[in-house]
């Protein structure tokens, strides 16, 4: 079992958090994980990126040229990452902010519009948990308990009544997912 | 809990990994992409526990000479910082070689020359395993690949250092400070007390304490007869530790007939393009120096004469291709180089692509 995983945006849509979180699962399930960034300036409003890789045996490269998975949450991230795609992969994007509609026929497209389920959550901080609830509803790699067990583990005591939160995020995620599948 | 499963970054894994080997001394410098170093450990408050000294100096050059004062005294000193901070101490690290003292510096390279960019780079090759400072000296060099070694080399770096009574670095990059991996911190072990130091480094500046001379440490000596001989000394250490610590890794090279070369950050992404490679049928294996300095030149020796073609991979324009070539001696008319520059970093069909075109017969 491997999963090569792009998650991209803009810098503060929680782009390297929800990798983090996710990797952080992967080791708590007893998974390889790996997790890159793309580090530097240009993560104060312009574009940010994190590979994420979940495997069962040991990871060779943290940097990959082509992805299992891709979460895509602006125009930028698709016109770099889409052609980078395993054909059979998967593509799951956020519509909004998304002018040019990915155009790939060989992969599975998944449009999750998290933006408007955030606001309709009334907290925009919930964003990146609804897209990691999309993400593992269409390919179960990590269990959302196993999500928020490590939130448990993870988070200082402060911070522990916002998991309610974060579980609801995921499951709106995986509900969007299901009625995307449809 | 000791042996407790972590995700943490290399620079964040290094900082506990200094705490738990007992470091005495840490002084430091911000620079990206390592400054993770100074912020974990000041996070971590190793004063209130194990007695560790953290401290942020006014420039690199003011660390370094830290550092030397604190090694002068016996201590485990270490200092870290990235490609244009680690020029700025080389005059400090010349001065700790030449008084034979130990101490631990960390380079996270980043992409130069001159200040250059933030991302990952290897092109501190060169400085690091070639003296880098003035005058006939070296270093150990470590290249971690990954977190694990990250936190692994601290220790190693310390106690090959305090053997050999030579600087060690851990000549890391970019791409290894900045990458999250699982980690297994190693065991927390008591700082030395004042009374070991003494019994175990008796060249320290420790006071006199009723011995007939005084310990100085310096690297000054005016005399050339003299200084020749601590010349000498420097060269035979350096004998023994090109006798006894070559490290390397082999991966895959037992039926290959092409080899890649690669350290670092550059071996993982090589070490998938292998196993790309193989899947179509191209026999490459991987020999990866842990050590750089000394540099495993026998194991190259004898991978050469039987490989078809060798594959030098690396963040820079071409440095230890230089002493892959040396080390192919009669052979090394196979040897070609891959490199990328400025920060940026290859993906693993890069690697695959420069093989076959460098040797199209790779492909049969």
């Amino acid at each position: 079992m491997k999963h090569e995983i792009i998650i991209a945006g803009f810098g503060g849509q929680g782009v390297l958090s929800m990798g983090k979180i996710l990797a952080y699962s992967g080791l708590l399930d007893g998974l390889e994980v790996t997790w890159m960034p793309s580090y530097g300036p240009e993560q104060r409003g312009g574009t940010a990126n994190v590979t994420v890789i979940l495997s069962d045996s040991m990871i060779s490269s943290p940097v990959l040229d082509t992805y299992d998975i891709a979460v895509i949450l602006n125009q930028q991230s698709l016109d770099k990452f889409e052609s980078h795609i395993k054909p059979g992969g998967t593509l799951i994007y956020d519509p909004y902010g998304i002018h040019r509609q990915p155009a790939r026929t060989d992969i599975r497209c998944l449009a999750i519009n998290a933006t408007d389920a955030a606001v309709e959550m009334g907290n925009s901080k919930a964003y990146n948990m609804i897209l990691l609830g999309a993400l593992l509803e269409t390919v179960p790699m990590v269990t959302p308990d196993t999500v928020i067990k490590g939130l448990q583990k993870t988070l200082p005591e402060r911070h522990h009544h916002l998991i309610p939160l974060n579980r609801a995020a995921i499951d709106r995620g995986a509900l969007l997912a299901k009625e995307a599948i449809k | 809990m000791e042996d407790e499963i972590k995700l943490m970054k290399g620079n964040e894994a290094l900082a506990h990994a200094a705490i738990r080997y007992g470091t005495d001394g840490y002084f430091g410098y911000p620079i990206t992409p390592q400054s993770e170093v100074l912020e974990t450990l000041e996070a971590l408050m190793p004063w209130e526990t194990t007695g560790m000294v953290v401290l942020q100096a006014e420039s690199e050059v003011s660390a370094i000479n830290m550092i030397y004062g604190g090694a002068s005294c016996g201590r485990a000193v270490m200092t870290s910082s990235s490609s244009p901070g680690v020029s700025l101490k080389q005059e400090g690290i010349s001065y700790i070689a030449a008084a034979q003292l130990p101490a631990l510096i960390v380079n996270v390279m980043r992409g130069g020359p001159g200040l250059g960019t933030i991302q990952p780079s290897q092109a501190d090759y060169f400085q690091a395993t070639k003296g880098g400072g003035h005058g006939d000296y070296h270093l150990i060099v470590l290249a971690p690949n990954s977190v694990q070694e990250m936190a692994d080399f601290v220790g190693l770096g310390f106690d090959l250092s305090f053997k050999y009574r030579t600087p060690a670095m851990i000549l890391a990059d970019g791409v290894i400070g900045q990458m999250m991996e699982k980690v297994v911190l190693p065991p927390s072990r008591p700082r030395r007390t004042q009374q070991q130091i003494i019994d175990q480094c008796p060249w320290a500046v420790t006071g006199k304490r009723g011995r007939d001379h005084r310990n100085v440490s310096t690297s000054l000596e005016l005399q050339p007869s003299e200084m020749e001989k601590n010349n000498k000394r420097l060269q035979n250490t350096y004998a023994a530790i090109t006798a006894n610590e070559v490290r390397y890794e082999e991966f895959m090279t037992d039926d290959a007939e092409y080899l890649i070369v690669a350290f670092g950050c550059t071996s993982r992404i090589c070490r998938k393009a292998i196993e790309n490679a193989r899947e179509q049928g191209i026999r490459v294996g991987m020999l990866r120096p842990v050590t750089l300095w000394p540099f495993p030149t026998q194991a190259i020796a004898g991978l050469a004469e039987r490989m078809k073609g060798i594959l030098v991979a690396e963040l820079n324009a071409g440095q230890m291709v230089e002493d892959v070539r040396l080390a192919a001696g009669t052979h090394c008319g196979k040897v070609r180089h891959f490199g990328r520059t400025g920060g940026i970093v290859p993906n693993p069909q890069e690697i695959i692509d420069s093989l076959t075109s460098h040797f199209p017969e790779a492909k049969n």
